[in-house]
């Protein structure tokens, strides 16, 4: 993926670095502009990508929920990774590696922030329930906890 | 004896400068790196609002589901009108590369037009909602709902007011450098965006239509 973008720059810088009193060369080295093959490349995988997951739901090919859920949230992630490789032009090297590392941070903060909410929100929800005590709410069966929630407008 | 100390001093003095001013590169216009933290903080707004929505997505109050109330064609029509959005925007900046001005704006043109048609279809969706009764107002779910997508919207809506301010400049100055470093931004956004409708299509619509 990178070695034919890296081949490219020389001539580009060639063609276009010396036409015009600006400097173009800084703007080369951090930034690649992609090539045709790498843009079909990537929409081409990014079609497959969201092909599947659309006849998945909309043929209802996978009959348990959670299955089908998680399929879905790991193609999307594959897509997002191709969009950020193809289209965003992500590599470890672009400015000095610090669009990496701030990609990395915001992936953790991201993480943290979605992770811990779904956490603290379902245990909220889970002790809260009116009209039982702590102690049977903890031994009651976690599955039942969707049931439950839709026969209690107080909580919505 | 001197040789040595004459090679460990040598080595002494290369080794800082081969190592910070050779081999580190120093961006000397920071825009793109500067632009990039923008949408890394923007990712955390989406971010919020996708923990919002994936706390409150499943309470109705009683009202309308996402199984009832979502148009998967129709959604299918939009994902597909922004992803080929991103395409048309990669083949303006490989025009772009070649200094070509006329299909470069071509491209753009059609980027917007693909935008365009998206919001277009995306108020559609939103006031056949309202009119059905599933405002924002109705339930933690809709709220949610409309939180998110409609902040993604109004992203592409800005994105496209930003293509064609770029469009006028182009036309006026030419592919200047300033313009080329703008187009390189408005590329990055684009993109962005298009990858955050990847997790509205999948966590929003397709999650939100399974049983």
């Amino acid at each position: 993926m990178s070695a034919p973008q890296h081949q490219e720059h020389p001539s580009h810088a060639e063609k276009y670095g010396h036409q015009d009193g600006f400097d173009v060369h800084h703007h080369d080295h951090t930034a690649d502009h992609g090539s045709l093959k790498s843009y079909t490349i990537g929409f081409v995988l990014a079609v497959i990508l969201t092909a599947i997951p659309f006849w998945l739901v909309m043929g209802n090919v996978i009959g348990k929920s959670s299955t089908a859920g998680f399929v879905l949230l790991a193609l999307a992630a594959v897509q997002v990774v191709v969009h950020m490789i193809y289209f965003l032009h992500m590599n470890s090297k672009s400015e000095g590696g610090w669009t990496i590392l701030a990609l990395i941070f915001t992936i953790m903060v991201v993480v943290i922030m979605l992770a811990g909410s779904l956490w603290v929100m379902y245990h909220l929800n889970h002790n809260m329930m009116p009209g039982m005590s702590q102690d049977l709410i903890q031994e009651a069966v976690p599955g039942s906890m969707q049931n439950m929630q839709h026969n209690m407008p107080g909580m919505k | 004896m001197s040789e040595i100390s004459n090679n460990s001093a040598a080595a002494m003095s290369a080794s800082p400068s081969s190592r910070y001013f050779v081999k580190e590169h120093h961006p000397e216009n920071g825009t793109l790196l500067g632009f990039w933290m923008y949408l890394m903080s923007d990712c955390l707004i989406f971010a919020c609002l996708f923990a919002t929505y994936a706390v409150l997505g499943r309470n109705y109050a009683g009202g309308p589901t996402g199984a009832e109330l979502f148009d998967l064609p129709l959604v299918a029509i939009n994902t597909s009108l922004l992803l080929l959005s991103s395409i048309t925007y990669g083949f303006a900046m490989l025009e772009m590369q070649k200094q070509k001005i006329k299909t470069t704006l071509i491209w753009l043109a059609v980027t917007g037009l693909l935008g365009a048609g998206f919001i277009y279809l995306e108020l559609y969706e939103f006031i056949h909602l309202i009119h059905e009764g599933a405002g924002p107002q109705r339930s933690g779910f809709l709220t949610s709902f409309f939180a998110l997508v409609a902040t993604h919207g109004l992203h592409v809506s800005f994105g496209i007011v930003w293509l064609i301010t770029l469009m006028f400049q182009i036309n006026k100055h030419g592919l200047t450098p300033e313009n080329g470093r703008r187009l390189m931004c408005l590329s990055m956004f684009w993109h962005f965006l298009d990858v955050v409708w990847i997790g509205v299509f999948t966590f929003v619509y397709l999650m939100g239509v399974l049983p």
